[in-house]
């Protein structure tokens, strides 16, 4: 009678645990299809983007994702356009040379505040920090009377200037030059190195993922950028390829798969990008989310 | 060079210090803190680019402040703030939490939501644009269309345009909060959720007792940070109401669209600097509120 009571006991615990179970791994399924149907839902507009930037005007209302007559046609009309061309390689070379110069300039400004000791240092790092409070916005309006005092309106130079340091990407540096060891340094210079060289020698390598974090988040920005080369340009060659698209959206009006086509083309890269560097991509989101 | 070697070490470190920040700092001063203060200085006189610039005084500010477009604006801009964070912040703790407890997929999902992180707001402006357009052209309208509901005028209304043009800011920044809310969520010491456990804490009270309040840096971290962003809305609007710059009836114009407007359109430069004062002032206010509850916890 003791020996069944315990037996039963022992085996409906051992049934209410196993209902458990299915209950959470039930719970688990329904979480999981949720955020799937959720994640699916998100890229719904690029999927749509580019499945309309391979359709016929014809087919550009139905729904279906997958185009009956897929067609490259409005990749080769835009491309013949040709404006598209010189946009992506102008926001190409803005983006690339001002990721240049935020890289080095931002490292080398991080390092030295954080390394150096010398009279000045908190006022400097003071004075950089608060430039962070100041929006772009305001500064538009000096900038462009800057750009046309020295010509620099419809330039390059003019397009680039605004960003070549960043507050952001210097404090951001500063913060991951604390983890590089004083020791390290000392050892450099004792081997006679000069400061520059033990700067790129020795700290660089260091925080390389910090500087991987800081290239992407200035590359995005300028290629994403809108309102400051929407206002220093004045010629279609110079536009960058945000710029050319609202030109061109605007001029092909209701022609959406022509409009999805230029979008698609700026869009693509960075997405190419992100795919191609996922994990340091989402890495280095988080360490400038949260040292930043 | 004789000088330079006969200093001492830590001499030698203020001579390198100063020397490799020359250039950064004729940088901020001439890129950032001279047009600072040129558009302060700006923003009390008269000036349309061609003649001279003239002192107004207060003239600027005081034609803003009894400007109905102004205030119109000033509260789409706040509008765009107060349906846009708590929003985004609510979907983005949402879909963190449950994400967080996912191993199948996990960094498939991940990406799903992250994804639209990496776009250009222009090119996506455009894509939620078309989607917004009426019966046969647009997605939403034609979706609807199948099920039998009325359609409606996302774009081309006084109440729906606002906030049609914010969800693609709020779709394009979620993935980011996601993220940061992830990060968040691991740093919370697993033990915390172990005492809890043992002490029969409901799932409720776990979450609203340990994981929100050790939650709170990285939330005020994301309210300031998405609060920033669509305070400065601007690439969105331009964009999806290029045939009527912040329309219908200027229900979607915020604080920048009008600052671009006065300054590049009507080549009102002084009034253009008073609008761009105000903007940083309300920045700044928010900022420093962040700092304030910072201090608090």
């Amino acid at each position: 009678m003791a020996f069944s009571d315990t037996l039963n006991t022992s085996k409906s615990a051992s049934s209410l645990r196993s209902s458990a179970r299915r209950k959470r791994s039930q719970a688990q399924f329904i979480r999981w299809l949720l955020l799937f149907a959720g994640g699916i839902a998100m890229i719904m507009p690029i999927i749509f983007m580019l499945s309309t930037s391979f359709k016929y005007p014809f087919e550009v209302y139905n729904l279906n994702l997958i185009p009956e007559e897929p067609t490259i046609e409005n990749y080769t009309y835009v491309l013949e356009d040709g404006r598209f061309f010189g946009w992506f390689t102008n926001s190409l070379f803005i983006a690339t040379i001002t990721t240049i110069c935020n890289v080095l300039f931002d490292s080398l400004v991080g390092y030295v505040l954080c390394k150096y000791t010398f009279p000045g240092r908190y006022i400097i790092f003071i004075a950089i920090l608060s430039t962070l409070m100041i929006p772009t916005e305001m500064l538009v309006i000096p900038w462009y009377l800057m750009s046309s005092t020295f010509g620099w309106l419809d330039t390059y130079w003019g397009i680039m200037f605004p960003g070549l340091m960043t507050a952001f990407g210097t404090f951001l540096m500063k913060q991951f030059f604390e983890t590089v060891p004083d020791d390290f340094l000392e050892a450099a210079r004792i081997d006679g190195l000069n400061e520059l060289q033990i700067w790129w020698t020795v700290a660089m390598p260091l925080v390389r993922p910090a500087l991987a974090a800081l290239a992407i988040f200035v590359f995005l920005g300028n290629w994403t950028a809108f309102i400051w080369p929407l206002i220093v340009t004045n010629s279609q060659e110079m536009y960058t390829l945000p710029v050319g698209l609202t030109t061109f959206s605007v001029e092909a009006q209701v022609e959406w798969e022509l409009i999805m086509t230029g979008a698609a083309i700026s869009t693509i890269p960075t997405l190419i990008v992100f795919l191609v560097f996922q994990r340091y991509i989402i890495r280095g989101v988080v360490m400038a989310g949260l040292k930043g | 060079m004789g000088i330079y070697k006969r200093l001492s070490i830590s001499q030698k470190q203020i001579v390198w210090a100063w020397g490799l920040l020359a250039i950064p700092i004729v940088f901020y001063v001439v890129v950032r803190f001279y047009p600072t203060a040129n558009a302060i200085l700006l923003s009390f006189q008269e000036w349309n680019l061609l003649g001279s610039r003239n002192w107004t005084g207060f003239d600027n500010y005081v034609k803003l402040f009894s400007d109905p477009t102004f205030w119109k604006v000033f509260g789409n801009t706040f509008l765009y703030l107060i349906l846009g964070t708590p929003s985004s912040l609510l979907l983005a703790f949402v879909i963190a939490f449950h994400l967080d407890k996912l191993r199948f997929m996990h960094g498939t999902i991940r990406a799903l939501y992250f994804l639209p992180f990496m776009t250009s707001a222009v090119a996506m402006a455009w894509v939620w644009r078309w989607f917004y357009q009426p019966v046969p052209i647009g997605v939403f309208n034609n979706t609807l269309a199948t099920f039998g509901i009325p359609q409606i005028p996302f774009l081309n209304s006084t109440t729906f345009a606002l906030p049609s043009i914010l969800a693609p800011a709020i779709w394009a920044g979620l993935g980011f909060q996601v993220i940061i809310f992830m990060a968040g969520l691991r740093a919370i010491p697993q033990t915390y959720y172990e005492a809890a456990r043992i002490d029969g804490i409901s799932a409720w009270e776990t979450l609203t007792e340990i994981t929100i309040p050790l939650l709170k840096p990285t939330i005020v971290f994301l309210v300031v940070f998405s609060s920033i962003g669509f305070l400065r809305i601007f690439d969105q609007v331009f964009n999806m109401t290029t045939n009527d710059p912040g329309g219908p009836l200027n229900s979607t114009k915020p604080l920048v669209l009008m600052i671009y407007d006065t300054a590049f359109n009507s080549f009102d430069m002084g009034y253009a600097a008073a609008q761009t004062v105000v903007l940083f002032t309300v920045l700044l206010v928010v900022s420093l509120l962040q700092l304030r509850v910072m201090r608090d916890k």
